[in-house]
């Protein structure tokens, strides 16, 4: 699947759960620059499991730290 | 080139010492020195000097109503239970010094396991040295590396810690959400092994899982299904065998995992299950094999408690009383709970936050009432929370008491 075209969809996605409008690049941590608590994770990771009807097992999430990282592990997932 | 720029970064130098290996606690270490700070009594570290009964104690040198203890049944001083543990001390020595599997199985775990699987109406029982041990064995065996776990949010520790232990792929949904469950069944590979894990009570807030629809959906997908009842054995359900038991779903839980430490008024834990290649795990989990099994007195007391359990339907009905009239008066007091109704023999009250949560929980402990103080993270959502668990050996007069205590104390700590 196109990087840009995933990185778009969760672009959309993202944006209610960044409460304080951060400006986020492939860089940005979700605990410590978005400032996610587990709740948070849970529901945001719910929402990108429901977009690609895919599974992030939590030992999967153990490895993504932040946004790029995430929007490639979805690439991958997709095939 | 400056001395500046020749010097290493300098690390915080933190009171109490250089930076180590016990730096990240300093967060907690600071929360634990305010809330103390503000003058509060230390919520965890109480100590009972003497315990009355099933539902007193005197704590902190006061004489305290217990309403914290999951002592649900009050069977920690049932006559007979006592005497099995006296009997099996003088007849069995102190402990076993020994695992399950080499000196440590006397006749007395034979018979603990044989109740079970009377209790249960199962063929097989497997008891461990604590609950925790019996959900970290059974859960980090059946599931491995390639296998999914599938589990609800607001699982105890214990499960979460087994999931970690057998390196299975670990996949949480929203606490009783059926639909969110079925998305992520639906989304495992094809032919993976697959283990859904829910619990019948809910210990923090109270509430019970809807085990008849998941439990359904589950076997659909062709899930096994372990189910934690350690809040629901010998209270909820016909025969007190748990929250499957009361919705008719129990044959289609693969695995019961339960507790001796909290209805039957001891400690261990265990599993029951008719799966026909059971008994091999006795050999296959390492926290039954790698550690000491169970004292003498221990087993003897655990089994004469799950035999009476067996025939406690006047008991289990003076519980659920008890349960229905404080919820109904907290409520009405104005108080804001875990549950909409009573569903179990847990009341969760909802605090503003930590601090109010303190200093209700040392007005009511000055009332001269225990209940637990929980707070995040081992609460959902990080709630404060006074948690009670209620006990059928409570009397209407105590259950009475406890409403008024709640009351002066909720005024006190500015709660109402």
């Amino acid at each position: 699947m196109d990087r840009e075209a995933t990185k778009a969809r969760i672009d959309a996605l993202i944006e209610p759960f960044n409460k304080k409008g951060v400006a986020i690049t492939d860089a940005t941590r979700f605990t410590d620059d978005l400032e996610f608590d587990s709740l948070t994770i849970m529901d945001f990771v719910a929402a990108i499991e429901d977009e690609f009807d895919i599974i992030i097992s939590m030992n999967q999430q153990a490895e993504i730290e932040n946004y790029g990282q995430l929007i490639d592990a979805v690439v991958k997932l997709k095939g | 080139m400056t001395e500046a720029v020749n010097q290493p970064d300098q690390p915080e130098v933190i009171e109490g010492g250089q930076p180590d290996l016990f730096s990240k606690f300093d967060p907690l270490i600071e929360m634990r020195r305010n809330l103390l700070d503000s003058g509060v009594e230390d919520p965890f570290s109480l100590v009972m000097d003497r315990v009355l009964s099933p539902t007193t104690a005197i704590c902190n040198g006061r004489e305290t109503i217990l309403l914290g203890t999951y002592n649900y049944m009050g069977m920690t001083f049932d006559p007979d239970v006592i005497e099995a543990g006296q009997k099996a001390l003088t007849d069995f020595g102190s402990g076993t010094t020994g695992s399950r599997v080499l000196n440590g199985t006397y006749s007395g775990h034979k018979a603990v396991e044989q109740a079970l699987c009377e209790f249960y109406a199962m063929d097989h029982a497997m008891v461990f040295s604590t609950g925790y041990q019996a959900n970290l064995g059974i859960i980090s065996t059946i599931a491995g590396k390639g296998d999914y776990i599938i589990l609800d949010i607001d699982s105890h520790a214990s499960i979460w810690d087994g999931c970690k232990m057998g390196d299975a792929e670990v996949v949480p949904f929203k606490h009783n959400d059926l639909e969110a469950m079925e998305k992520r069944l639906r989304r495992i590979p094809e032919g993976a092994g697959k283990l859904v894990i829910l619990e019948g009570v809910y210990s923090m807030m109270g509430d019970i899982a809807p085990l008849k629809e998941m439990i359904a959906v589950a076997k659909k997908h062709g899930a096994m299904v372990l189910v934690d009842e350690a809040h629901s054995m010998g209270f909820i359900g016909p025969n007190g065998r748990g929250v499957a038991e009361d919705q008719g779903c129990l044959d289609d839980v693969d695995f019961v995992i339960g507790t001796f430490s909290k209805s039957v008024g001891t400690v261990g834990g265990f599993c029951v299950s008719n799966h026909p290649k059971f008994e091999i795990m006795r050999l296959v989990c390492r926290p039954y094999v790698f550690t000491a099994s169970l004292p003498p007195s221990v087993v003897a007391t655990a089994c004469t408690s799950i035999r009476k359990l067996m025939h406690a339907a006047d008991k289990r009905a003076h519980l659920w009383e008890n349960s229905r009239t404080l919820h109904a008066a907290l409520k009405a007091a104005g108080f804001h709970l875990g549950t909409e109704t009573p569903q179990s023999a847990i009341i969760a009250v909802i605090m503003p936050d930590l601090e109010r949560g303190a200093a209700m929980w040392e007005a009511l402990l000055h009332e001269g009432l225990y209940v637990n103080l929980a707070r995040p993270p081992a609460t959902p959502a990080n709630m404060t929370l006074l948690r009670c668990s209620l006990c059928a050996a409570h009397t209407a007069e105590q259950v009475q008491q406890i409403v008024g205590m709640f009351q002066r104390a909720g005024v006190k700590a500015g709660i109402l």
